[in-house]
């Protein structure tokens, strides 16, 4: 085979070298290190060899390090099947062949598997940086196949632009593929679970610190859009796990049951789509309290027994769905979901302070009402510090936080209120989710991150339900009302909230993100099925996608070939100056035909309007100067004598 | 003499040949385009206009030597094109050339003669030069044929096939002269003593010059797009029969380059186009709806469809 194809000359082979850096570039970061460093070896060679002109490396080498890499890469996975192993051997191979670059046939096998690899990149992120990167890499690649064709004078840039040209040619199709290929739920390819490690957020267990690690992540937790005005911020809670056990160190989620609680709205409800960021949760952090839940099947989304909205599996994309949320409810108030053993439970030989306080209260003989009155007095009243980074607490957590050090985080308040209260004997519980979230002016959406985690209390009432106490605001309101920045004391400027303009720079960013988000990636089997009931095809199956996809692909054709093929009016700016004069001419009653030459009907002037000869006569002269003769005038020329025309 | 190639003594011989065939200075003019653009010329007329005139008057001027052969039905090819005979002294065969061993024939009355003729003479026009007796000869350069035609509805004609009109490059017309050109006729009388007086303006190498020259005129992609307008009009119009031939494509360049020159320009204007087109296509256009060719009219109707692109 290779015998017969051309041998590569000299100069193509740079294109080669930056197709192969191009397409594994972006790898480098999630590639073991050896495997990014010998990629680059590889490629440092053949740039030298090229350089220098030298003869490339013996056979009995390169055979050598082929089987160093293979054996490399099962060292590294224990396969060389499967995603990641499939990358490493892609971008270590496309490497190795730079090392035998010989003929055309090597070339395009380098530029096929620099295609392939373009695609590989999805994997790790699907974001505008990485999509500009691959129209640019795959300009890059399409220019490289051109070389291997195009004659040796052909300039580096006349390539990219006729590159740019076939690209720009593909494009319509490639919006109709995008628009109308049938889209199946869920990812394209099963992606595997690790593709997600890494993501921070909410989870099952709190202990003290979790929250505040989380507070110190600017990363977007999800985004939210309201149909009308957003709520005020003092209810801007966010309802995620509901946590009842505790161990004496950490809060734990009890079992959800598969009962819905019972909940009471009231008031006006508050309509708006969220779109959460894939966080491995089932939880779908629905503001307090949500009553309508998405209908979205793939989401399976139900209230459980605590009142908190979830899916029945994890949240492994970035999802976008539909609720209805009353900020004014009550949650259980005939008390079906409490049941004592759990609300009251407390871990025995833990906190004997805390629990004796309690039992003071209870004794006193004061209403539920009355108790948490009275702890969010002590809070308020006596030296309590709201702090981001609270001294350590030994064994007995809640005695050394309340009786001793004073300073905690949210965490630390709402999880010492509910042991006060559990030992006071009224039923109570953490909740965690998020509390705030600030609307970017840019777009409007409301932007929740993971410094706004929060946790608070719930406390059972007779009647009343399940009643919502937030400790942190009795230390510090300014947390609840407006955000965690203005709440927190100088010691902690949050990294992310420096300068204005920056943080204005910010908010676009976030909001391009967001549109991306919502548009492109987001542009979901239910998203299609909107845009086709939109076009008119309500019953919109894979049956009316095919048809689609067929006849707007035909459509394309039709009108590519029709440009390409039909006779086109003269694009020499000339000729179309001298048709705009002709045109004024027969405005003024001068029959001017389009089979007239110029010197023609300047002639016919002569006699027919004697005023208007000299002006056309210039022009007329001019134009068949610029489009008939070797070394035509400017442009400028012919533009001043258009306008030297009589009106 | 010199041998000046500029346009201008091409220029002269047109205004010293205006004064031999008066008041047809555009007749003139295609008439010398079509040998600048080395083509044959087609004078088709009822006899009397001055046809013959102006051949002679252009060989004369042209310095080109000039030979004249009448057609009728009983001459033979060899008549043109010579014969071999045989020496009783020498014991050889000897060529004696024909009149067609010439710069200028001007071949009267060509459809007065048998087609199998009139074949010999067209073959010696497309190949310039004549095979007789199993032997080529080459004709003298340059060489043209000036011919004549009465309109073919005359008695004892044999109109010439399509195919070899399309080795014409140009047909012309000399009609009969305006008022004041035959008052002149009538009162100076015949032209033909003066043109044995003419002085000749160029020798035949300054016209192969000339040739080359109105050859290499710039003709740019608009104006080549204009002429592929035309063609495909002519072709797909529905009014012929036919379309132009390439060759005629060809042709119609080399005739608007070649009146170009004559007009003294650098480059070929759609105008120069337009002033040719109809002596290129008439005699090779025939309408659907009458007998024998197009008329100027008609093709003129036919480039007036076409816009200039």
């Amino acid at each position: 085979m290779s015998r017969h194809s051309p041998v590569l000359e000299r100069h193509q082979i740079p294109w080669l070298i930056g197709v192969a850096l191009c397409t594994t570039l972006p790898h480098a970061g999630f590639l073991p290190i050896w495997m990014t460093g010998l990629s680059a070896l590889l490629l440092m060679t053949v740039a030298w060899q090229w350089h220098r002109g030298l003869a490339p490396l013996h056979k009995a080498l390169k055979v050598l390090l082929v089987v160093v890499c293979t054996a490399g890469i099962l060292f590294e996975y224990k396969t060389l099947l499967g995603r990641d192993a499939g990358i490493a051997m892609l971008v270590l191979f496309m490497a190795l062949k730079q090392l035998e670059l010989r003929t055309h046939r090597d070339a395009t096998v380098v530029i096929s598997l620099g295609y392939f690899l373009l695609l590989t990149h999805y994997f790790h992120a699907q974001d505008i940086p990485t999509g500009l990167w691959l129209i640019l890499s795959t300009l890059l690649v399409t220019a490289a196949l051109l070389k291997l064709q195009a004659a040796p004078t052909a300039s580096p840039m006349s390539l990219l632009k006729t590159a740019g040209g076939l690209l720009l040619q593909a494009l319509p199709l490639m919006l109709v593929l995008y628009l109308f290929f049938p889209r199946i739920p869920g990812p394209l390819w099963g992606l595997p679970q690790d593709a997600y490690t890494g993501r921070t957020g909410l989870s099952e267990t709190m202990a003290p610190g979790n929250i505040s690690e989380l507070v110190n992540s600017p990363e977007i937790a999800f985004r939210a859009q309201f149909t009308g005005p957003p709520p005020t911020p003092q209810t801007r809670y966010w309802r995620g796990p509901v946590l009842d056990h505790y161990d004496g160190r950490a809060w734990q989620a009890g079992p959800t049951g598969r009962e819905a609680a019972p909940v009471e709205h009231l008031g006006q409800a508050l309509s708006y789509s969220l779109t959460m960021e894939a966080h491995k949760q089932h939880w779908l952090l629905a503001l307090d309290m949500p009553a309508r839940l998405p209908d979205n099947p793939e989401l399976g989304a139900r209230l459980d027994k605590n009142g908190t909205a979830l899916s029945n599996r994890p949240l492994l994309n970035r999802q976008r769905y539909e609720l209805q949320s009353f900020p004014s409810y009550r949650l259980d108030p005939e008390g079906k979901t409490v049941s004592l053993p759990r609300h009251l439970q407390l871990p025995q030989g833990y906190n004997p302070r805390t629990l004796e306080l309690g039992r003071q209260w209870k004794s006193q003989g004061l209403t539920p009402e009355g108790t948490i009155q009275q702890a969010l007095r002590m809070f308020r009243e006596e030296n309590f510090h709201y702090t981001l980074r609270p001294p350590l607490l030994g064994r007995n957590a809640m005695d050394d936080f309340l009786f001793s050090t004073r300073r905690g985080f949210c965490e630390h308040y709402a999880s010492a209120f509910v042991v006060l209260m559990r030992a006071a004997g009224v039923p109570a519980r953490v909740v965690t989710g998020y509390l705030g979230g600030e609307v970017n002016p840019v777009d409007g959406f409301m932007i929740i991150r993971q410094s706004d985690a929060h946790a608070w209390a719930e406390v059972w009432i007779k009647q009343k339900g399940w009643v919502r106490v937030d400790p942190t605001g009795a230390i510090s309101p300014a947390r609840i009302e407006s955000s965690l920045a203005s709440a927190l004391p100088d010691e902690a400027t949050l990294p992310y909230m420096e300068l204005r303009w920056a943080r204005q720079l910010q908010q676009r960013w976030e909001a391009l993100n967001n549109q991306w988000n919502q548009w492109v990636l987001g542009y979901d089997q239910s998203r299609q099925q909107e845009l086709l009931a939109r076009l008119g095809f309500t019953d919109g199956n894979w049956r009316t996608l095919i048809l689609l996809l067929g006849i707007s692909t035909l459509v394309l054709l039709v009108g590519l070939s029709l440009w390409l093929f039909l006779p086109r009016t003269s694009k020499d700016p000339a000729w179309a100056l001298w048709n705009k004069a002709r045109k004024r001419l027969q405005t003024q009653g001068i029959s001017a035909p389009d089979w007239e030459s110029p010197m023609a009907l300047v002639q016919r002037l002569e006699t027919a309007a004697p005023h208007l000869v000299p002006a056309y006569r210039e022009l007329a002269r001019l134009v068949m100067t610029a489009r008939y003769e070797a070394n035509g005038p400017k442009m400028e020329a012919l533009r001043h004598a258009y306008q030297q025309l009589p009106r | 003499m010199p041998t000046p190639t500029t346009p201008a003594t091409l220029q002269s011989v047109l205004s010293k040949a205006g004064h031999v065939i008066l008041g047809k200075p555009r007749e003139l003019q295609l008439a010398l385009a079509c040998l600048v653009a080395r083509g044959h010329l087609l004078i088709e007329d009822v006899p009397g206009l001055g046809k013959t005139t102006l051949a002679h008057t252009l060989s004369r001027l042209l310095g080109l030597s000039f030979s004249r052969v009448q057609f009728t039905s009983d001459l033979l090819p060899a008549d043109i094109l010579g014969v071999s005979i045989y020496e009783r002294e020498s014991g050889h065969f000897r060529f004696i050339p024909g009149p067609v061993f010439t710069q200028v024939l001007l071949a009267d009355e060509i459809n007065r003669g048998t087609p199998k003729t009139q074949s010999a003479l067209l073959e010696a026009m497309e190949e310039r030069q004549v095979t007789v007796e199993g032997e080529t000869r080459p004709l003298p350069r340059p060489f043209f044929v000036i011919a004549t035609q009465n309109p073919s509805h005359q008695i004892g004609t044999f109109p010439l096939p399509e195919s070899q009109l399309d080795r014409f490059l140009l047909r012309i017309r000399l009609g009969y002269p305006d008022r004041q050109a035959e008052r002149q006729l009538l009162e100076q009388g015949d032209r033909r003593e003066s043109l044995e007086t003419l002085l000749a303006e160029l020798n035949p190498e300054a016209l192969e010059a000339h040739q080359l020259a109105a050859s290499q005129l710039h003709a740019s992609p608009a104006l080549l797009d204009y002429v592929q307008a035309l063609l495909d009009a002519s072709r797909q119009s529905g009014l012929f029969r036919h379309g132009l031939s390439p060759r005629a494509g060809l042709g119609l360049l080399a005739a608007a380059r070649a009146w170009a020159y004559l007009e003294g320009r650098a480059a070929v204007l759609p105008d120069d186009i337009q002033v040719v087109f109809p002596a290129l296509a008439t005699h090779r256009l025939q309408p659907v709806n009458h007998d024998g060719h197009a008329s100027e009219a008609e093709v003129i109707t036919l480039m007036q469809s076409v816009p200039i692109p």
